[in-house]
Formats: C-alpha cells, structure tokens, sequence
C-alpha cells in the first residue's frame, strides 16, 4: 500500500523534526529556570530581550550576551547596533566583554546607522551558519521592525542554526514572531565582602513563550566563569540584623528554605 | 577670475580618469598635460590615427581646446603636442620631427633655457648634433638626458597614476547601456570571465574594481573587497550587488555607459579548493565572507573586530578596528586579567568621552554616597576601589590620576566611576566622571 507507506514516512518525518526541536535547546545553566521552561529555549530562532525601563537598558544589553554565550557554543558572535547607541549607552568595550566571560576576539560588531540598517545586518548574520549567534540592539519601535520583518528574521534563523537575540531598548513590548519574549530590569546583586557590587544580577520575566508556557519573573545571577546563570539569593532584608541579640530562628529558617 | 591652481589640478585628475578608457596606463604632466601609454591599445580603436581623433573628439565636446601627438617614447610625444604640428610620428621618425622644435620643449628651467639661448642654442636640433660630455659639464646630467628621450633615442616608461592591474577585462558597447538590468548582466559576464582569467593562472583577487565609463566622459569606479582571495563569480558578483544596493548615490548612467570595466588589482595565490579534514577552515571562511558582504554594504568603517593595545588605559585598551583588515587576533583579556570568581571589574559598555557627574561623597577620598548623571538620582549601596590608573605621562604629560570605582545603586544598576586627580595632591576639588556601565 504506497499510501500508507508514503503517510508512515510522513509521520515520521514529522516526528524527527519535533525530536530536533526538543533536543535543540539550550538552558540558562540553573536548574530552577530551566525546568520550568522544559529545558531551556530554542537554538536557532529568534528570542527578544526588553529593557524594562530604560536605565536597564545596559542590564537588558548584558542579559542578552548571556543568552548569545550560552547559545553560541563558543563560535563567533555578531553583534549588531546602531551607531548612535555608543553615545547613548557607551560603546561596547572589549576587556569588559572579556571579565563577562566573552571572547571579543571572536565577536563581530557591525555598526550601521540606522534601524534598517541593523536589520539587514541580522539577517545576513542569520544566513551564515558558522555564526554561533547574533545580537541585534534596536533603538525604540522603527518602521521597518514590524511582524514581517521578525518572521523573516526567524525563519532565517531556524534554517541556517543561528540563535538571533535581538535586545530592544525604548521600547514597550509589541507582537513579533519571536520564540521567547523577556523584560529584563537590573537586580541588586549580592554583596561581595567589604560591600563590594558582586555578579550581575538581573530580574528577568518571561513575558511571552511560543508553546504557551505562563508568564513567569526570575531572579538569577551571572556566573562569569562557567557560563552559566545562577538563581539568585533572595535579597537580603533591608534592615540590618542588630549585632546585640540573635535573629530570629523562624525567619533564618525561612531564608535557607528559600534559597 | 582668479587662477585656482588646486581646482586646475583635481580637474586634471578627473580627465585623467576619464582618459582610462583608451589605456590602464595614464600619467599627469602637470599643469595641463596627460601622458597615455597606448602600446597595444591602437587597434582596439581602429588605428593610431582613430584613436588620437576619438581622443580629440571627447575632449573638444567636453569643452576644452586640446593637441595631441603620438610618438615613440612620452618625451617626444610631449614635445611635440606642445611645441610641434605633427599629429603621429612614424617609428623611428622621433629625431627628424623633433629636431625643429625650440629647447623649451625639453621641460627646462628658466634659467637653463636663458643659458641656452645666450650660447646660440635655439632649437633641439642644434643640441642634437653636439656630444654629450660638454653639454653635461655644461648644463648638467639632466639635458642629455632628456635630450636623449625627445629624440627617441632612450625610452623611459611613463609611471602611471594607478599602476596597472594583473586581470584586466572590459567590454565595449557601440549602442550605450543605461538600464539597470543590462549593466548587471555585464558585469556578471565581465565577473566571469576575470574569474576564468585569475583560474588559469591559479590565482585570487583580493579586490575587484568595476569602472563605468560614461559617454560624456564621466567614469564611476566601485570597489569591492575580499578577506581572503577569491575566484568565486557568485561571491563576488554579490558583493557588487551589495555595493550597488548600498551607494548613497546610486550609479548614474546619464546617456549610457559605453565601457564597463573590471579589474583585479590585488591577486594573490590561490590552490584549488580543499575543504580541510575538520570543519573549522570552512567555518573561518565562512565568517569571511559574512565580514566581505558586511563590508560591501555597510563599508569596512562599520564592520569592526576589537584589537587590544598593550596599555592599562581603559579607553584605549581595546579599540573597534575595521574587521576586514584586522583578522580575529588573539588576546582574549584585552589587556586586563581577572581571577576567577570575581564579578566583571571592567564595564561592559564604555563612554568615551567620559560623562561629568555630580557627586556627594563621604570621605574626600572614598566612593560617592550619592551621584546625578542625566538629571537622575542614584544612591549607592555597593562599592568597589579604588582602583588607581595613573595616566600614560610618556603619551600626553598632566594628565590626573583617576581612582575608578566599581558601584551599584539602590536598583541594582551597576557603574564605573571614576574621580580624577589625587585629592589634596593633584586637585583640590576633584571632579567626577562615569566612565561605563556594567551589565
């Protein structure tokens, strides 16, 4: 029966591409996050990073390096912005892509100067499959960054293997065909000794997911050396524990379940 | 109107630009002279004669009055456009056209013409005949020299403006082309056929030069670069498309082109392709490619790759060099180590040039409480340093020392700040500045 034969091949055609969808995924290193994700989110597509306000705008730059890190695999990166952002937000800066745990010597910065520009950028980063992932920094909501142009930014991505982590700064968040939708804001880290600012923290929230997963906020922390994030601590209580008489049992007990 | 020597000679080199179209080889005799090689060029145009009346022609409708001679060796041909009548001298003909003609022709100074003069030395044929050892004791090294060139004797090559290139092709149209489609086709034809040429002799083009001769005599060159050579039509005929798509002011054929050019100035050996055993070679050529076509549209100034300095100066530390001429260079700290375990101590983003703030600190010499940068208000919670930088003094001298601080707001967002000068030693009230954000 060729019919039959011909729908078996079908079925399992199908079946394989959805098991390459399952095993394609990369998680953010933390255990928390990443079950309740399913084990993290898809190479080869597009993901969109939002600043929450716009002073996080640096927090949602460094958020999103995390994830091209992750997903890069340690092949090159291309990262590019708008040339005005330097002013803005300062140019990006070799040693500290270094201390984040990059390699610049392998990142690409393309600096066009306007939106359209940045756009094309990607999507000639899309189209070449040695690029581990792009980074895409788009100021505010332009003209030509509608659904057509995300969706074609996707499927680029899903073809060639290329993750697309594309970070928009100034900007509310708007309907796109992108795989996984954050809102990034910066997190107090948690204190080095001597008062010293620790690792990046950051306050994420899943906004939007392509299967349907809920809504969800995270705290987590960047591990510079492992690649990896951590969930963070909760934040330490505002006031301070007086030094006279012990803290409370319940409360330290509370904290350690927590944590 | 007063005589603008510059405008005279940019206006030459436009015309000399122009002048490419009948040889690769042109040379500017300043102030109003071009000097065309043409050896192995006169057929392409029907002759000697056809080609010198092709060049008066364009000329003379572009406006400009013009002599032209064709002779043996540049100098004679310069004599005699510019002092004689005889349009093309026969071969060997050199010293019989040149002799009439006065000794200014042989480009003498003022006063060697004067001295000339006075010795009863009028015309190069009176030169011609006497030996050369007096006239160089006389009147120097150079005149016999010269001397020698007019009459043919010696024959010294002109140095061209853009020295010639190692693949050349063109094609001729008797009908100008204007449409778009039609100059893509021939390029694409010329592409291939350069391509084919660069194969035979086992050869890549590192660079690929289009030149669109228009039929008033405008010619618009555009350029395209490789990271690596290449003999690959579709490559290249791409990054040509990119360039074209990405001029901001687009290819303009006014009446039509009716020579398109491309040369290959930069070739360089290439094996036939050999894919390596793993596949990092394939992907590095890869990423190649992806920084050629990025270069072709955006140009190589926005295409960048970090290079790291061996400095402690932040700013300078790593520097965004354009990606197709700095290759992925090792370096990964770009000059500053960090141990493990510690958060980033350098800034993910840098200003440059730093930004002023206000601050309220505690200590003259401690961190700031609180610090306004862009009419916001931030209070600090966490703080690092400082971490002193002393200026580079062997490179500018007086510059303040900067105590760079590492600090985090009540909202977690993360600073680089830094107060310059040593507070009592270098400055009395230390100003504050932001230099980069951390992540």
């Amino acid at each position: 029966m060729p019919d039959l034969s011909a729908l078996r091949r079908a079925i399992s055609a199908l079946e394989r591409s959805s098991a390459c969808e399952a095993g394609d995924l990369f998680g953010f290193g933390a255990p928390e996050i990443d079950g309740a994700l399913g084990g993290g989110i898809r190479r080869g597509a597009l993901h969109e990073v939002y600043a929450r306000k716009e002073p996080d705008s640096a927090a949602a730059a460094g958020f999103g390096l995390c994830l091209a890190l992750r997903a890069a695999r340690g092949r090159p990166l291309v990262w590019a912005r708008q040339e005005f952002l330097d002013v803005e937000t300062g140019a990006l800066h070799g040693a500290g892509i270094a201390a984040f745990g990059g390699d610049p010597a392998s990142i690409l910065v393309v600096r066009p100067q306007d939106a359209a520009g940045v756009l094309r950028a990607a999507s000639e980063a899309a189209r070449c499959p040695a690029v581990g992932a792009a980074l895409v920094e788009v100021w505010g909501a332009p003209k030509t960054l509608d659904l057509k142009a995300s969706r074609r930014l996707g499927l680029a991505a899903e073809k060639s293997g290329v993750t697309l982590v594309m970070i928009r700064r100034a900007a509310a968040p708007e309907p796109s065909a992108a795989q996984s939708r954050w809102s990034v804001a910066a997190a107090v880290s948690t204190a080095l000794e001597a008062n010293a600012p620790g690792r990046p923290a950051f306050d994420i929230e899943l906004l939007r997911h392509r299967s349907g997963l809920p809504p969800r906020a995270f705290r987590l922390e960047w591990d510079r050396d492992s690649l990896s994030f951590a969930a963070a601590p909760l934040p330490r209580s505002v006031a301070p524990v007086p030094a006279d008489r012990p803290a409370r049992t319940a409360e330290s007990a509370l904290r350690r379940r927590a944590g | 109107m007063d005589h603008e020597p510059g405008e005279d000679a940019a206006l030459l080199g436009r015309l000399a630009e122009a002048a490419d179209r009948w040889t690769p080889l042109v040379a500017l005799d300043p102030p109003h002279g071009l000097v065309l090689d043409v050896t192995g060029c006169a057929h392409l145009f029907g002759g000697e004669a056809a080609l010198r009346d092709d060049v008066l022609k364009r000329f003379r409708a572009g406006g400009f009055s013009v002599r032209a001679s064709l002779a043996g060796t540049p100098d004679a041909a310069r004599a005699l456009a510019r002092f004689g009548r005889v349009a093309i001298v026969p071969p060997g003909g050199e010293a019989t056209a040149v002799r009439p003609l006065p000794v200014a022709a042989l480009r003498l100074a003022e006063s060697e013409r004067a001295a000339l003069s006075l010795a009863g030395l009028k015309r190069i044929g009176d030169l011609a005949d006497m030996a050369s050892a007096p006239l160089a004791a006389r009147f120097g090294e150079e005149l016999p020299a010269r001397l020698r060139r007019a009459l043919g004797r010696d024959d010294v090559r002109i140095t061209p403006l853009r020295p010639p290139p190692a693949v050349r092709v063109e094609k001729r149209f008797a009908e100008p082309i204007a449409h778009q489609q039609a100059i893509e086709g021939a390029l694409g034809e010329l592409v291939s056929r350069a391509v084919a040429r660069l194969e035979e002799t086992g050869r890549g083009g590192r660079r690929f030069e289009a030149g669109f001769f228009r039929t008033d005599g405008a010619v618009r060159r555009i350029a395209v670069e490789t990271g690596r050579p290449s003999r690959d039509a579709r490559a290249v005929l791409r990054l040509f498309h990119e360039r074209l798509d990405a001029l901001a002011d687009p290819l303009d054929p006014g009446f039509g082109f009716d020579v398109v050019r491309l040369a290959v100035p930069t070739v360089e050996p290439l094996g036939q392709a050999q894919p390596g055993l793993d596949g990092k070679a394939i992907e590095e050529d890869e990423v190649s490619d992806l920084v050629d076509r990025l270069a072709a549209r955006f140009g190589p100034e926005r295409v960048l790759r970090f290079a790291s300095a061996d400095t402690h100066d932040p700013a300078r530390a790593s520097r965004l060099a354009p990606a197709p001429a700095a290759p992925a260079a090792p370096g990964r700290d770009m000059g500053h180590r960090q141990e493990a375990g510690e958060p980033p101590l350098r800034p993910l983003q840098l200003f440059e040039p730093p930004q002023p703030i206000e601050t309220l600190a505690e200590a003259p010499d401690g961190p700031p409480l609180r610090f306004r940068w862009r009419r916001a208000l931030h209070r600090v919670v966490h703080a690092e340093g400082p971490e002193r930088i002393a200026g580079e003094w062997w490179r500018a001298p007086g510059q303040p020392t900067r105590d760079y601080y590492r600090v985090e707001d009540d909202e977690g967002r993360r600073f680089w700040l830094y107060r310059a000068g040593l507070y009592d030693r270098e400055t009395a009230r230390p100003n504050w500045y932001l230099h980069g954000l951390f992540a």
